[in-house]
């Protein structure tokens, strides 16, 4: 199994996300996370899906993802040459013992506290995903309450593959 | 203008001329505006049938059949007709009325969200919320639906949308799609490697498939394996590509296919598939067939090459361009050896059947009756037992021949061969269906009453849903599950309830003067052929 990250650039129009994600489950591919928002040209909205499956299937998706009418542009975010980043928060127990321990955690993680509470706390981190499980595994001594993750979204490095929206 | 008028007034900028469907309040704005149109109107008696007769009108134009249905129950029924014409890639553009925009989403009477239902077996789909947008929106799903790899598109408008004042008609000159561009030319790079792969080859063929008809490339299939000196195979759909006696033309691969054309698949070392999936009814084992073979894949939709078999040389494009652009090189390769051989295998692999004279042997049956059809026929397949027999056993020369091979619709012969019909009023048109199929669409006997539509309906009556009974009878070893259909009606009678006229064919005795009394009066008939039960295709 093979992980890719598949950059959509796709018309803003009503249903497109339901097209995507639509044809990611009636064709059985598997998909990790799914973010999208408005791109810099109102009338386009960038998608970042994170997939798996074996080489063919990677194809396969490319291919299927590029045939629907909306998409414009399919990207894949290699690793080497992409940043990709994720936002998380996340709600954790906290005592008047245990709140300076956190801090200091998410200090170091340059994560910061957006919201304290008598007993709870919310976290923001943002990063990328190793720096976000490497910092979920150090509150496993804690209780966490809620956790909110984006899914990664990401870009190309440099401005070669720039896919210019002009006509 | 209204936003019904809008429509009716883009149907005719695209020269449409006829409109299959069934109304119902929600298409009514539509239904009134079209009554001041040249656009002929076909009420067919249930939705999805209007989704198959826009299929075999649109096969037989080459341009996207039409039909508009109303909302709700009208919209769903439609669902296995546009299913059919996807899995088939049939360009057509099928209008839903919808309710009131303001209703949509508060589950009111006759609402269903068919966009959303439909969203897996459409090429693209519209929700119109400005009867302004209407031409540019029609203009777009006519192209989308005939461009690239047909296919259906579904344009819903709320009935509000349809009455509202929208300003005069201006109907776009050009498509602008931002996001959807398919390729037409194939890389001459590509093709050079092509010519280049097959002067090495030793036993090259040509399978070919739907797509071939689906581009118009039938004579530029043909010039080709007749100026490389190219034997040919075909898919189901791929059928009626090549006459069928063709000295270059082998028929039929595939799990119902020739036994000698899928010897000529497995022995090939170079194989060119056109606009042909490599699905799983064609080529069974297509890591066995594809393992040492030299695959160039010739396909307008670059998500099926690699798709079930990877391709040496992948070719995206149309298949028109791409064999005319092919042709135009000379090749030095020279496969008379391999046709020999190719020969020689169907020579000495007959099929062997032993019909039991008491019946119609549906094999000997359908091979006489396309040798008296006229020379351009059009022969529709329903789906089953008889589907098989007529791939195999129906002699093609200058005709069609429509079926279901992606979908496998049941009763998809005779509302395609009501279409077929009415797009070639100067052709004959035969559908042959079993017992069934044809009980799925007996209702469309009314539509070809109502509007005077001549075509011939052959039954193969064995009393079984012969397909099903077969499988049963390899895989449960005779355990028939509800596969019986006595019960059926007596054709006679409903021939005689339907004004038609009515022939029944028990068995083989005097089977020319019967195929004569079928064929000679340009009338719509009824056929009921007896068959064997126990019959195996």
């Amino acid at each position: 199994m093979n992980r890719k990250v598949f950059q959509l650039l796709v018309e803003n129009s009503s249903g497109v996300l339901s097209r995507v994600s639509g044809l990611f489950s009636r064709r059985g591919y598997n998909i990790e996370s799914i973010t999208a928002g408005v791109t810099a040209d109102p009338k386009f909205t960038l998608i970042t899906i994170v997939a798996f499956g074996d080489d063919e299937i990677l194809e396969q998706i490319e291919k299927q993802v590029a045939k629907l009418v909306d998409v414009r542009n399919v990207k894949v975010l290699e690793p080497h040459d992409s940043v990709y980043r994720e936002l998380c928060l996340i709600k954790v127990q906290v005592s008047e013992q245990s709140r300076e321990g956190l801090i200091a955690i998410s200090n170091i993680f340059r994560a910061s506290i957006i919201d304290v509470a008598a007993e709870s706390m919310i976290i923001e981190l943002t990063g990328n995903q190793s720096k976000i499980e490497a910092f979920l595994g150090l509150l496993s001594g804690y209780t966490i309450l809620e956790l909110a993750r984006t899914g990664i979204t990401g870009l190309s490095r440099g401005s070669s593959d720039v896919v210019w929206l002009e006509e | 203008m209204t936003g019904a008028e809008l429509m009716v007034k883009s149907l005719e900028a695209e020269d449409v001329k006829y409109v299959f469907g069934y109304p119902g309040v929600a298409i009514c704005p539509f239904y009134d505006a079209i009554l001041d149109s040249e656009i002929k109107t076909v009420l067919i008696r249930t939705e999805q049938n209007a989704a198959h007769s826009a299929s075999g009108m649109a096969r037989m134009t080459g341009k996207p059949g039409v039909c508009a249905v109303t909302s709700g129950p009208g919209a769903t029924n439609l669902i296995t007709g546009i299913a059919t014409a996807f899995a088939d890639s049939i360009p057509l553009v099928c209008i839903t009325g919808q309710v009131n925009s303001e209703l949509i989403g508060s589950d009111v009477f006759q609402e269903a969200d068919i966009t959303g239902a439909v969203e897996s077996f459409v090429k693209y789909s519209y929700l119109v919320k400005d009867a302004k947008e209407l031409p540019r929106i029609f203009k777009e799903a006519f192209y989308i639906a005939n461009s690239g790899r047909r296919g259906p598109v579904l344009i819903d408008v709320p009935i509000d949308v349809q009455q509202a004042e929208a300003g005069d008609f201006e109907y776009p000159e050009e498509v602008k799609l931002r996001t959807y561009k398919p390729t037409v030319k194939g890389n001459v790079l590509q093709i050079k490697k092509t010519i280049n792969q097959l002067e090495k080859a030793k036993r090259p063929l040509i399978c070919v498939g739907g797509g071939v008809s689906l581009s118009g490339a039938q004579e530029e299939l043909k010039a080709l394996a007749e100026e490389f000196r190219i034997p040919v195979v075909s898919t189901m759909m791929g059928i009626s590509v090549m006459p069928t006696e063709h000295p270059l033309y082998y028929g039929m691969v595939g799990n119902n296919g020739f036994p000698w054309a899928n010897r000529a698949m497995n022995e090939a070392d170079l194989i060119m598939m056109v606009g042909a999936r490599v699905a799983d009814r064609a080529v069974n084992q297509p890591e066995r067939v594809m393992k040492d073979t030299v695959l160039i894949h010739i396909d307008v939709d670059p998500a099926e090459i690699g798709k079930n078999a990877g391709a040496t040389i992948p070719i995206v494009g149309d298949a028109k361009h791409i064999l005319k652009e092919i042709s135009e090189y000379e090749m030095d390769g020279e496969f008379d050896g391999w046709i020999k051989s190719l020969d020689e295998y169907r020579r000495t692999m007959p099929l062997t059947r032993t019909p039991d004279p008491a019946f119609v042997d549906p094999a000997e049956f359908i091979r006489r009756l396309s040798l008296k059809l006229e020379d351009n026929a059009v022969y529709v397949a329903d789906v089953g037992q008889n589907q098989i027999w007529s791939c195999k056993y129906h002699v093609v020369r200058n005709g069609r021949f429509l079926t279901t091979g992606g979908m496998g619709t049941m009763g998809y012969s005779i509302p395609a061969a009501v279409g077929a019909k009415l797009a070639c009023p100067d052709r004959q048109v035969v559908a042959v269906c079993g017992d069934g199929s044809f009980q799925m669409s007996m209702m469309e006997l009314a539509t070809m009453s109502q509007y005077g539509v001549k075509v011939k309906i052959i039954v193969l009556k064995n009393d079984y849903l012969g397909m099903v009974r077969q499988y049963q009878h390899f895989t449960y070893k005779d355990r028939y599950s509800v596969v019986d259909i006595a019960g059926n009606p007596e054709l006679e009678h409903i021939a005689a309830a339907y004004g038609m006229k009515f022939l029944s064919i028990e068995n083989m005795e005097g089977l020319d003067e019967k195929l004569d009394e079928l064929l000679s009066k340009d009338e719509s008939c009824l056929c009921r052929c007896i068959i064997d039960p126990m019959d195996l295709v």
